[in-house]
């Protein structure tokens, strides 16, 4: 098999001698969809922004097509294709949606002291792209980012993404916010990247979710990983138990049944 | 989100054809109108003009009534343009009312006390503006201490240090300036004998911030930043520099009409200029942006600017005692903030027009 995307070894973090991720191997290679599991404060984020350059970690080696890197800043990361889209997609709702997809890379027309910036096209890129990605509600590159839904602001964020080049894709809880058909609407549309060649880190604690749309996983439990799988090999219940601590969340589980049995029994 | 810049050239993934512009409609521009943060400045406008029409009579529409508000506005736009921009990029700047008095005394120090060419006072005194924003943009970028505070304490010390070097140097805190002809007829004639002439600056610098802030990518920028600046810079935007340079744009608006009111009066004082911190900020914010940044337009400053100037002296116009002006004002300012709000909650709410238009 050709050298993963991306691939990280023994990548531990430290922040003032407290160990946020210990140890992290990964890999992601194109057309795949890696699912990164943990609860809250199992050190996803860390992760995330050791991956999109917002922290250089403190041992361990990134490596991008098999070449060894280390990012200084997002914008190194995103030099070599990775971009992150983050939980409530674009950031700016108050500038329209071909504003927004186009802010740092503003398309311009004229010359010189009448260049100027071509809102026009930046507008019909913007709803084109989201078109592809089967948003067809939103026609007017004017409309205001923030009057989109919660995917469909995540369709506009991962449009843009695709567009501007990305070949790792980066996707920070897009569906936590979301309701079921909305979610189920970019678990599609992360499928539309993966079979576009992308590969996808989809960070998540939706387990169903995950298993959806993944190609391998990995559980992070207190900034290590504990769990490492293809396709297949653990059901739900046991990604389920793993993520809670396994044995904490079968006690919990038995407490939640004597409840439902004593309230039965009333 | 971060995306990679350095990569003009689109990967191309998936190209279907471009869409047909939708065709225009009248529901559609009606939703358009809500959508622009201008509307409500524009009902402000009109309101505050009619009113004043009303009971301000013929001598308010008269030629006299209307130079003396576009007079107000006019110096008052200088101004209010830059510090709106400043606004539109989320920073705030007080420091205006010093700037306009430091450059004021400056002009008239230079080439009114010591006699120098009118240009050199000239240069002297807009530098004197551009450098203290050059300075407030530093500071808020470094220190991130938030521009409120940056620019008040700017404001004090700046009014301070006029004051002190004023007296130090000419012995006395108003000096007089007898400009030449030219100086006189590009900043500080009336022509018809009402109008200033700073009324054709306010539309020149008007034209080109509208120009820049719709039709550049350094517009998009100062919206970008707005909303958010550290997405903006994972986006690769320099936000500090473009930071800076709003500062300075802003210290140079207000240098300008120090400039402007030193060459129309033949002479400068170091009380000049206060009343433009909050009078600025006022117009600004009935015109429809937003205090916090992101959201905003030119032509909504300049409409917050004209309302200002139409109740400031409508009022004389009306017979009143005109202490009611500024009762008018605060309740104007309050109002317009709520329709403002309203109006961006309705640009804000899901598929407007687009919706109703699909049926």
């Amino acid at each position: 098999m050709t050298a993963p995307l991306l691939r990280l070894t023994n990548v531990s973090k430290s922040f003032a001698g407290t160990n946020a991720l210990t140890d992290i191997s990964l890999e992601v290679h194109a057309g795949q969809v890696l699912c990164l599991l943990g609860d809250n404060g199992a050190g996803k984020s860390t992760l995330i922004k050791i991956l999109s350059g917002f922290h250089t970690p403190t041992s361990g080696t990134v490596e991008v097509n098999g070449e060894k890197v280390v990012f200084n800043s997002p914008r190194d990361a995103s030099s070599y294709g990775i971009s992150t889209v983050h939980q409530f997609g674009g950031t700016f709702p108050l500038m329209g949606v071909g504003r927004s997809f186009f802010v740092g890379v503003e398309p311009t027309k004229g010359w010189g002291p009448f260049k100027h910036f071509d809102k026009k096209t930046a507008g019909e890129i913007a709803v084109r792209e989201m078109r592809n990605l089967g948003i067809t509600r939103v026609t007017d590159g004017n409309r205001l980012v923030g009057s989109l839904s919660g995917g469909e602001r995540q369709s506009l964020a991962i449009a843009r993404a695709v567009y501007f080049g990305a070949n790792v894709l980066i996707l920070d809880e897009p569906t936590a916010a979301l309701g079921v058909k909305e979610a189920t609407h970019v678990l599609r549309i992360i499928m539309q990247a993966r079979a576009q060649g992308l590969a996808v880190i989809f960070v998540t604690h939706n387990v169903l979710h995950a298993m959806t749309v993944g190609d391998r996983f990995a559980v992070l439990i207190h900034g290590s990983k504990a769990d490492d799988f293809k396709k297949g090999e653990r059901t739900r219940e046991e990604i389920t138990d793993l993520m809670a601590g396994g044995e904490a969340m079968a006690e919990l589980e038995a407490e939640v049944a004597q409840f439902q049995a004593t309230a039965d029994a009333q | 989100m971060t995306v990679d810049i350095t990569r003009q050239e689109p990967a191309g993934r998936g190209s279907a054809p471009v869409i047909p512009p939708s065709k225009p409609t009248a529901r559609s521009s009606a939703a358009q109108l809500s959508r622009r943060s201008e509307t409500g400045a524009l009902i402000g406008t009109i309101g505050v003009f009619i009113f004043f029409c009303i009971f301000g009579g013929a001598q308010f529409l008269a030629t006299g009534g209307a130079a003396s508000w576009l007079n107000i506005a006019a110096e008052l736009g200088i101004v209010a343009i830059p510090v709106g921009l400043l606004m539109i990029a989320g920073e705030l700047d007080l420091s205006v009312g010093s700037v306009l008095a430091a450059s004021s005394m400056t002009l008239a120090t230079v080439s009114g006390y010591w006699g120098l060419p009118m240009g050199v006072g000239i240069l002297a005194a807009l530098a004197v503006g551009v450098g203290t924003g050059f300075v407030n943009g530093i500071l808020v970028s470094r220190t991130k201490v938030p521009s409120f505070v940056v620019t008040l304490a700017t404001n004090f010390s700046l009014v301070g240090l006029t004051l002190g070097l004023s007296r130090l140097v000419t012995g006395t805190t108003s000096v007089a300036i007898a400009p030449d002809a030219t100086s006189k007829n590009i900043f500080g004639t009336l022509i018809a004998g009402q109008f200033e002439v700073a009324i054709f600056w306010w539309i020149g610098i008007a034209a080109v911030v509208i120009w820049i802030l719709q039709m550049t990518k350094f517009g998009n920028w100062i919206f970008a930043i707005g909303g958010d600046a550290e997405s903006a810079r994972a986006t690769g935007i320099p936000v500090t520099k473009v930071k800076v340079g709003l500062f300075m744009t802003s210290g140079f608006g207000a240098a300008l009409v120090g400039v402007i009111q030193t060459i129309l009066y033949n002479g400068a004082q170091v009380s000049n200029g206060q009343s433009f911190v909050f009078n600025s900020i006022i117009a600004v914010v009935i015109g429809g942006v937003l205090l916090t940044g992101g959201y905003g337009s030119v032509w909504g400053i300049i409409l917050g600017t004209m309302t200002f100037a139409v109740v400031s002296q409508g009022i004389y116009y009306t017979g009143w005692n005109s202490d009611w002006a500024s009762l008018i004002l605060g309740i104007l300012l309050l109002a317009a903030v709520l329709m403002n709000n309203t109006f961006r909650k309705l640009a804000l709410s899901a598929g407007i027009g687009t919706k109703k238009l699909k049926g």
